[in-house]
Formats: structure tokens, sequence, C-alpha cells
């Protein structure tokens, strides 16, 4: 890989642009595509090549293609936490570690403090105002943990209407039940509401919070990436 | 906390630094290889590493194929998998067959 190409490469990624790198394997040609134009490298790739290329952009995968390597980088993995408690301390690291780059949100400053999120994205506002502004997309996630439906409800109105991959709320059957008929009065669409993940996580027993926290994100994995196999 | 190194940034780190880099990714996979294609393992001329091609059983002999890649500048395509007698000494365990495209960061 020549230097340029690497910081053509960088910037794109920077700049959150669907980027593919194609690379012939017999001899290291390389052509950079961002945003469907080759902006750097030695290789000429075809149009054939280049549609392969958006393939693997939509299908969020990366593939050899007759000799070549298409390599994509797609925008990262988003997770907006609502609520600065319990789970999400456990929760934030795990799903840092996992590759989504982290937001919290509360606007209560006892729980959205730095010293109960040190080094983290905490934005200590109403939810609903800093949903909007965080536009998620189709590689976002979504958790309400606060269990008041004050600051839950409104983010998961503004979350249903959005691409999100992932949207999960914390809270038995009996809450998940009330709160659905609440964002119905709400004028939320009954179809995304049945969508959310609520008792939130994958039902592996999960006790402590750090235990649920697992639950979320094996949950949100299952979501972003589908079962294996079968 | 901090994010995971990203192994392309470390590797123009590197460089920046006047060290010699070479990047390996995991272009191809059959069975169940621990890392999806695009997985990236990123060497230094001193020998010290950031990410993964693999579970950590095939990144003993990708470092050490990086090391003459950063110094030829030809790059190599390095195949793993139960048929290859190497898997044996490397270990790829899991049953899966893996290519891994070595290639060195030029100026």
């Amino acid at each position: 890989m020549k230097r340029s190409v690497l910081e053509q490469l960088q910037a794109a990624r920077d700049a959150v642009l669907p980027t593919v790198l194609i690379t012939d394997l017999a001899n290291g040609a390389q052509a950079l595509i961002v945003k469907g134009e080759v902006v750097a490298g030695d290789l000429v790739p075809d149009t054939a090549l280049k549609a392969a290329a958006d393939d693997c952009l939509r299908l969020d995968k990366s593939r050899t293609v007759d000799g070549y390597f298409l390599q994509i980088f797609n925008p990262p993995l988003r997770l907006i936490v609502v609520g600065a408690v319990h789970i999400a301390q456990a929760l934030v690291p795990m799903a840092t570690l996992a590759g989504y780059a982290v937001t919290v949100i509360d606007p209560r400053g006892a729980w959205a403090s730095e010293a109960r999120f040190p080094g983290v994205n905490v934005i200590q506002d109403w939810p609903e105002e800093v949903m909007i502004a965080q536009k998620p997309d189709r590689r976002t996630a979504i958790v309400a943990l606060t269990h008041d439906p004050k600051l839950d409800d409104p983010a998961l109105a503004v979350a249903l209407k959005s691409d999100a991959f992932y949207i999960g709320a914390l809270g038995s059957k009996k809450t998940a039940v009330a709160r659905a008929e609440r964002l119905k009065q709400g004028g939320s669409d009954p179809e995304a509401i049945a969508a959310i993940d609520g008792p939130i996580g994958l039902n592996i027993g999960a006790v402590s919070p750090a235990e649920i926290a697992v639950s979320i994100l094996a949950k949100m994995t299952l979501a972003l990436r589908g079962p294996k196999g079968g | 906390m901090s994010d995971p190194i990203d192994p392309l940034t470390q590797a123009k780190e590197w460089q920046d630094r006047g060290l010699k880099v070479a990047l390996a990714t995991v272009v191809e996979t059959w069975g169940s290889s621990p890392r999806p294609a695009g997985s990236q393992l990123v060497v230094n001329e001193d020998a010290g590493f950031e990410g993964s091609v693999s579970g950590g059983c095939i990144e003993g002999a990708v470092v050490t194929e990086a090391l003459d890649i950063m110094d030829s500048g030809v790059p190599k395509l390095m195949e793993f998998g139960v048929s290859d007698a190497m898997a044996w000494e490397v270990g790829l365990a899991c049953g899966g067959t893996v290519r891994v495209f070595v290639e060195k960061l030029e100026a």
C-alpha cells in the first residue's frame, strides 16, 4: 500500500464516508473508491469491479472477487445509551471493545458525572433533543435504560422514526406493555413499537448489571449480524 | 476507557516515526475461521504488531513473513488451512482455511 492511499483512506474514514479499497492480489496494485469515485491508487477498476464494490458496501462485507480483494470501510457502529445508570457503566466499556462509538445521554447531573463515566462521551441534556441531533442511522443501536417514562419514552419516540438496527428498552413484560401503549398514544408506528426489544437483551438469566450488559450486547450483535448457519 | 488501537492508524504512526511497516489482511476464508475478511494485522521492523488475522494461531507465521516483505517490497498471498502441512505447525486448530495478503506500507 502506498502512503498516499493510506492517507486518503484515513481521511475518508474520519469523514465517515462509505469507502472501498480494491487490491489486485497478484501484484498489490490498489484503487481507493470513496462515494463511488476513485480518489487514489494505481489501479483502474472497470465497471464490473466498481459494481461489485458497491455490493460489498451494501452487504457490509469485504470479499475477494476474481483475484481482487474488495475491503469495505463502512461508517462506524454507534451506540446511544439513554440513562447513565449502573448497567450503562458496564455496557459502555463492553460496547467500546466491540467497536461501537458510544454516547450516553442523561439530564440528571448526579448520574451523568465524569466520575461515574471517565472518558466517555456523556451528554447531560434531555434525551429527545440529543436524539434528534444525533441522527441515528442504520449503523446505530439505541438502548433506553432509565426506567423512567419521562426520559425513556421521548428518546424511544425519536428512535422509532430512525433506521437504527436495534432499539432496546429496560423493564419487565408488564412495563413493556404499558410503554407500548403510551408510545402508541403518542403517535409512534405500532409495527416499529412491536420491534422494540423488551424485556431487554438475550435471555441468558442475567442478574448483575454486568451480566445484563452482556445480554444486551449479545442481542445487539444478533440484530446486526443475524444468527450463524441454518 | 480508550478504543482498541486501529491497525491502520498504528501503521501510519509507525511510518511517521521512520519504522518499516507491513500490512497483513484476511482476504478470503472458508469454514470456521475466527476473523472475517478485512481483518488486519500491522507489523513494524521490530516485530511489534497490532490487530489480528486469526484467533492468535497464525500471527507468528504472518509476522515472520511480514518482516521479509517490508524489506523486499514484494507482496505475498499466504494460505493457511487443514489441508496445508504448515497448518499443523502453526496450528490453525479451528479447522478453517484462511488467505492472508501481506504487503509493505510504501513511502
